[in-house]
């Protein structure tokens, strides 16, 4: 049922896209298809953090890893395009895998800030194997159009087309896997991982399945980006990108994926605006290119200060839905993943406290 | 044997810039179990604020002060405005906002500053030391860097230890609830932590810019060592946050002289996992069940 729900919203959405497709001019496809390969990446992105309450602030790296397998594969081997999409899916979900091993015996700060490192020391590799993945300059790729469809197609439509059935597949995909007992699984151990453990599930299992689907959504929207961009190099990867993911998972709202699909929107929109509107203001070039910069800064702060559900939770609100059970905002976590000591511990022991309290109070009055 | 001895000296002095990140991590995260992911570019802000009064009054030491001014003000600025709201929320969400405020920084640097590359004096000559005809592989500079983390670290062991302000922030690191009801003012207490973060921050950034050159992003691979220097020593440790410099400032330096100094971050990140697979609440920390 939800299956064909899925599926039925994803083919109306592709059919409006393909019709959009036409009437954008190539500037815009261009962009429909930066879009969409973001998509991908903070759909991931935005499963792991929200659904299955573990951070990432190395997704960048990741991406990074499925744009290089994409490009080593595209011009050593020249693999048909679906091919490839497929092919450094899988190889960034190995790479995931191995994080998420890593993960799994790690809390809040800990993972975050391993996954940070992740994220500063991954572009350097590029600059180690210079013969392999050329450097600072990297490596080119070149995607044509398929010739059936006539040598006066756009190349960036045909582009769009790619990004956007990837990121529609991927978005009825993770859609599925968060309704489905996987999903289910995920939020138990967000919500209360010793709850989930002795409920019989696999804590560490579900874990690092989290990473695995997250890093393999991650490693196609790095490939996509790719495909797009024309060129795999390591500036492209840096931590402002990891961070601009975090940034456009946060504000779409967290463990949303229609959320994913705003926080894209305006990730890929707003920083060419925002540099626009600065450099208009008077800004040199190279200050107008850091305003995008201070503005994820400020968008991750007020958000998560202000409004944890996001642009998703807005819209919910707007339309009197109900938060769905996938979709829980994360203020809605209500144990600690790790100790506080903050004035407020009482409330990490407040379930504890509460019950030994009753029981005493049965015990004692007649 | 001389190139060892370069490459241990020079390790030492970045060690302690390690450390000072290191130690002012543990600072916050002790009293308010918050991972201050802007340490770095508060760091790298303070820098900035250094070099304006350098460059307008041509005096160092008058920039190297009003830097460590700014680093307290600014850590005690940020507990009070952005983290003590998110100290009431769940803890993914302090992660969130510190991450924001590490890059609302670089970018508000980027807007005020450029994003160009701009060389930083340093306080001493960089010129190699040597005894006789070997050279030690450690400038004046180097030297300085050292004993200022050094010296900071004392100070802040001998306040910790003798002083009534450290018998509180002790107090209310070591159980927030009592040291409340004992009429210890927690809010001021954890504010003044920030502000000594911010100040260890501060000097860090001071130190080693000189070595980095200063724009937005120059704090980040520092910082992520400095984190896994913490975590080396164990994020509630002080004296481990020390070592933890240590170790991975002489460690990364023998990988950087004997292997290449683009494996160093690679190294930074094999050392981190390293140490959270085996000991994953530090070197120096007691083995303790997570509690339930």
């Amino acid at each position: 049922m939800t299956l064909a729900k899925h599926l039925g919203a994803a083919v109306l959405l592709g059919a409006v896209l393909l019709a959009a497709s036409y009437q954008l001019g190539s500037y815009h496809d261009y962009q429909l298809a930066e879009v969409a390969a973001f998509v991908v990446a903070v759909a991931g992105l935005t499963v792991l953090i929200g659904v299955s309450g573990q951070i990432s602030l190395g997704h960048g790296a990741f991406m990074a890893i499925g744009a290089y397998a994409a490009a080593l594969i595209m011009t050593h081997l020249g693999w048909p395009l679906y091919l490839i999409i497929i092919a450094s899916a899988l190889i960034t979900a190995a790479a995931g895998a191995i994080v998420g091993v890593a993960a799994a015996r790690l809390r809040g700060p800990y993972l975050a800030g391993a996954t940070l490192m992740l994220a500063v020391a991954l572009p350097s590799v590029a600059d180690r194997y210079q013969g392999v993945l050329g450097g600072d300059q990297g490596v080119n790729i070149n995607v044509t159009a398929p010739g059936f469809l006539g040598p006066a197609f756009q190349l960036t439509q045909w582009l769009a087309w790619i990004c956007c059935a990837t990121a529609l597949v991927v978005l009825v995909l993770l859609a599925n896997l968060m309704r489905s007992g996987i999903g289910r699984g995920w939020r138990a151990v967000r919500d209360d991982e010793v709850a989930a453990a002795l409920s019989g599930l696999n804590v560490a299992r579900l874990q690092v399945l989290a990473f695995v689907v997250s890093s393999a959504c991650a490693g196609a929207g790095g490939c996509l980006l790719a495909v797009v961009t024309a060129n795999v190099s390591p500036g492209a990867f840096t931590l402002t990108l990891s961070v601009g993911l975090l940034t456009a998972a946060v504000l779409g709202g967290l463990g949303s994926l229609a959320g994913a699909v705003w926080g894209s929107l305006l990730f890929v929109l707003a920083p060419t605006f925002l540099t626009n509107l600065a450099a208009s203001h008077g800004l040199s070039g190279g200050a107008s290119s850091s305003v995008p910069i201070a503005a994820y800064g400020l968008v991750l702060i007020v958000v998560m200060l202000a409004f944890p559900a996001g642009i998703q939770g807005g819209v919910r609100r707007l339309l009197g839905l109900a938060a769905p059970a996938a979709g829980a905002p994360l203020s809605a976590l209500r144990r600690p993943a790790w100790p506080r000591a903050t004035p407020d511990q009482g409330t990490a022991n407040g379930p504890h406290q509460g019950t030994q309290v009753n029981r005493e109070e049965k015990g004692t009055t007649p | 044997m001389q190139e060892f001895l370069e490459f241990t000296l020079g390790g030492v002095s970045v060690g302690m810039v390690y450390a000072a990140i290191a130690l002012s991590l543990v600072l916050i995260w002790r009293g308010t179990r918050v991972l201050n992911y802007a340490q770095g570019g508060m760091a790298m802000f303070t820098t900035y604020v250094a070099l304006i009064v350098i460059n307008h009054t041509g005096s160092y030491w008058l920039g190297f002060a009003v830097a460590l001014a700014a680093g307290l003000a600014l850590g005690g600025f940020l507990e009070l405005t952005v983290v003590r709201p998110a100290e009431r929320r769940p803890p993914l969400n302090a992660v969130i906002v510190t991450i924001g405020l590490l890059i609302f920084l670089e970018g508000l640097a980027g807007i005020i500053y450029g994003g160009q590359y701009r060389s930083f004096p340093p306080a001493f000559s960089i010129t190699g030391l040597t005894a006789g005809s070997v050279a030690l592989g450690i400038s004046p500079s180097g030297v300085f860097t050292a004993a200022a983390v050094l010296a900071a670290a004392i100070a802040l062991a001998l306040v910790f230890r003798y002083t009534s302000v450290g018998l509180r922030l002790r107090a209310t690191a070591f159980s927030p609830d009592v040291a409340r009801l004992l009429g210890v003012r927690i809010g001021r207490v954890l504010t003044l932590g920030w502000a000594l973060a911010g100040l260890l921050g501060a000097l860090a950034g001071l130190l080693v810019t000189p070595t980095t050159f200063l724009y937005p992003n120059s704090m980040d691979a520092i910082f992520v060592l400095g984190f896994t220097a913490a975590v080396i020593g164990g994020l509630d440790s002080p004296v481990g946050a020390v070592t933890g410099g240590l170790i991975l400032g002489v460690l990364l330096s023998y990988v950087g002289g004997y292997l290449g100094s683009n494996l160093v971050e690679i190294a930074g990140l094999a050392a981190l996992v390293l140490v959270l697979m085996l000991r994953p609440a530090g070197l120096f920390s007691a083995p303790a069940a997570r509690r339930v």
